[in-house]
């Protein structure tokens, strides 16, 4: 457990950086800093590791108090994964890795031998070990960023803004692999960014943090986006906040309805012809391969019984919900798909059935009856059902054209 | 050109030039040696680095002529040792180096010093094993300058009779000739070439890095 006491940092020039914060950041799990910029998340984060003294209070780490640790010691006890990965350019990935065993005295050879597991386990190919960071792109120097913060298997691991500098696809990949890493290694991390729906996305808790270091909120994501403390975390979260919620809520038992498929290659059916073909109006039959994974729509009227359907005629379908979504998944896989109706797969990906707009929005009114329990650190661990682990596989896979 | 002239004189001139290649080669890695820490410190320390450059500014001002006559009064050597040219060299290459460390280490990305700091490194071994290789390509191009000046200023050294390549120089004068003035020119800049080439070579050795980036 991190815990700062009163914490404040306020710069010579007088500049107040961060205000009386105190906050208990509990072990083994993922605590994110969530802020605008100036808001003095990054000073916090880095008065845990004394890179930042503060001006008043104490940080202490398992109850004790950091500044009684030597500073270099205490910081090669706790990972640290800085903005733009801040490899060293003139290391070869292997050595980079190695950094903080050679620092503590292990010997080069078997700090290197253990940096070549390292990079396997965060995705990376162990040939990349001999290059050099320049060589690397922006997403393989992150993953080689988070290496270095666990090789030497500290309990604790700061993340400043780890994943800001790569763009939103490789972001993406990088936080999936940060919760499947902290699902097998149940570090105490602290993670610093802006963005809240990184934050949401990765946080057991979240401390919002407001504009000259005063800490706003520190809640569960779902009680944040649900219940704002002030003005300044409502207008923060934004407006999407009460979609964002939903993401807190299993989709559970949606009611499945039944679809009329045709195969992907396959001559449309005869008995599949709208029921009234003078309507004015598009009837869609949903379309899948051979393993009746989903790979669009097609609207009927415009295929004659029997024509073979082609990748040429399809609409592209839109999310996708699977078997441990929430009911922001399944809203969206509905919203987005032409026909209104949200595609269902179960783990293979096969189509199961599909959903509806309203239902999904019926079980809202559902869900809405059972509030939230108030927060604290302690009482985390009993929150309602959350992600994490295979978190919401198919969210915004789109079907694959 | 007379070449029964350098055939007669070959063994002479041989001989100053090796003299030669010494006297610029010594300072200039002295003067690196000392503007190491010299620059480290005014990297370091913010009020070091103005004393520090205004003094060595001064001293790079001071005529060569002037030093090489003054430092055997100051040291208690004799004027017409070596040493005297090898000290005011050093002084020169010295001045010339500690800006170039100051601020060739003051170039490395701020990002990877924080993240030195981050990993747990003590500032000394963080300036030995991070920032001053990152500096190497800087230094390097501060210590070719310093190389090929210190080759045309040890010939400055002849008007006081230390033999080198600069005895042609005052050798062509006094005789009117020009043979051995324009071997003197062509044989400083063949020394100056081989210490720029050699200081080239071993930063790109030094600096592996440098090229895989340019290769990908």
């Amino acid at each position: 457990m991190i815990s700062f006491q009163s914490v404040s940092k306020v710069y010579p020039d007088g500049t107040p950086a961060v205000e009386d914060l105190t906050i208990e950041i509990p072990t083994g799990e993922i605590t994110v800093f969530v802020g605008p910029s100036g808001c003095g998340k990054t000073t916090s984060l880095r008065m845990i590791n004394r890179m930042i003294e503060p001006t008043g209070g104490a940080v202490l780490i398992d109850g004790k108090d950091t500044r009684s640790i030597d500073a270099p010691a205490l910081r090669r006890g706790i990972g640290y994964v800085i903005q733009n990965a801040g490899l060293f350019p003139h290391r070869t990935v292997l050595d980079n890795v190695a950094t903080v065993p050679v620092l503590k005295g292990q010997s080069r050879r078997a700090a290197r031998a253990a940096a070549g597991e390292l990079l396997a386990r965060v995705g990376l190919d162990s040939a990349m070990g001999g290059r050099y960071p320049a060589q690397l792109s922006g997403g393989q120097q992150q993953r080689v960023g988070v290496a270095r913060a666990l090789a030497a298997d500290p309990p604790v691991m700061l993340m400043d803004e780890p994943f800001s500098a790569v763009d939103p696809v490789v972001r993406e990949q990088l936080q999936d692999e940060l919760i499947r890493l902290q699902a097998e290694l149940g570090k105490t991390i602290v993670f610093v960014t802006h963005d809240i729906d990184e934050a949401v996305k990765l946080g057991d808790g979240i401390a919002v943090f407001a504009v000259g270091g005063r800490l706003a909120q520190y809640a569960s994501p779902a009680e944040v986006l649900s219940r704002p403390a002030d003005d300044f975390v409502a207008d923060f979260v934004g407006r999407d906040r009460g979609y964002r919620a939903l993401s807190f809520t299993a989709a559970g038992d949606l009611p499945l309805h039944d679809e009329h498929t045709v195969v992907l290659g396959r001559p449309v059916p005869a008995d599949l012809a709208p029921p009234d073909a003078t309507v004015d109006k598009p009837y869609w039959v949903l379309v899948v391969d051979g393993d009746r994974q989903p790979r669009g729509w097609v609207d009927v009227r415009e295929l004659p019984a029997g024509r073979v359907v082609t990748v040429g005629d399809l609409v592209l379908g839109g999310s996708l919900a699977g078997p441990t979504s929430s009911l922001r998944t399944a809203l969206d896989a509905a919203l987005s798909s032409p026909s209104g109706r949200g595609v269902a797969v179960d783990e293979d990906g096969r189509v199961i059935g599909t959903v509806a707009a309203q239902e999904v929005l019926a079980a809202i009114e559902v869900a809405r009856a059972v509030t939230p329990a108030s927060f604290s650190p302690e009482d985390r661990s009993e929150q309602p059902a959350k992600r994490k682990q295979g978190s919401e596989p198919a969210t915004s896979a789109a079907v694959p054209s | 050109m007379n070449w029964n002239w350098l055939n007669r004189n070959t063994d002479q001139i041989l001989t100053w030039l090796v003299q030669h290649i010494w006297l610029a080669a010594v300072p200039t890695v002295l003067g690196l040696l000392l503007a190491l820490p010299l620059g480290a410190i005014a990297f370091r320390y913010r009020w070091s680095y103005t004393v520090l450059i205004t003094l060595a500014g001064l001293l790079y001002t001071i005529p060569s002529l002037a030093l090489f006559v003054v430092l055997p009064g100051l040291l208690g050597t004799r004027i017409l040792d070596p040493i005297n040219v090898v000290i005011a060299l050093t002084l020169y290459t010295l001045a010339l180096l500690v800006r170039v460390v100051a601020d060739a280490l003051d170039s490395v990305s701020p990002l990877v010093r924080q993240s030195a700091v981050a990993m747990g490194y003590r500032p000394l071994r963080s300036l030995i094993t991070v920032q001053l290789p990152l500096a190497i390509p800087v230094i390097g191009a501060g210590l070719r300058v310093a190389a090929v000046s210190n080759v045309s200023l040890v010939s400055v050294a002849a008007l006081l009779g230390i033999p080198q390549l600069g005895q042609l120089f005052t050798t062509g004068f006094q005789l009117n000739f020009f043979t051995p003035i324009i071997a003197g020119i062509v044989l400083c800049l063949l020394v100056a070439a081989v210490f720029d080439g050699l200081i080239q070579l071993a930063v790109r050795f030094s600096t592996p890095w440098e090229r895989a980036v340019k290769r990908r």
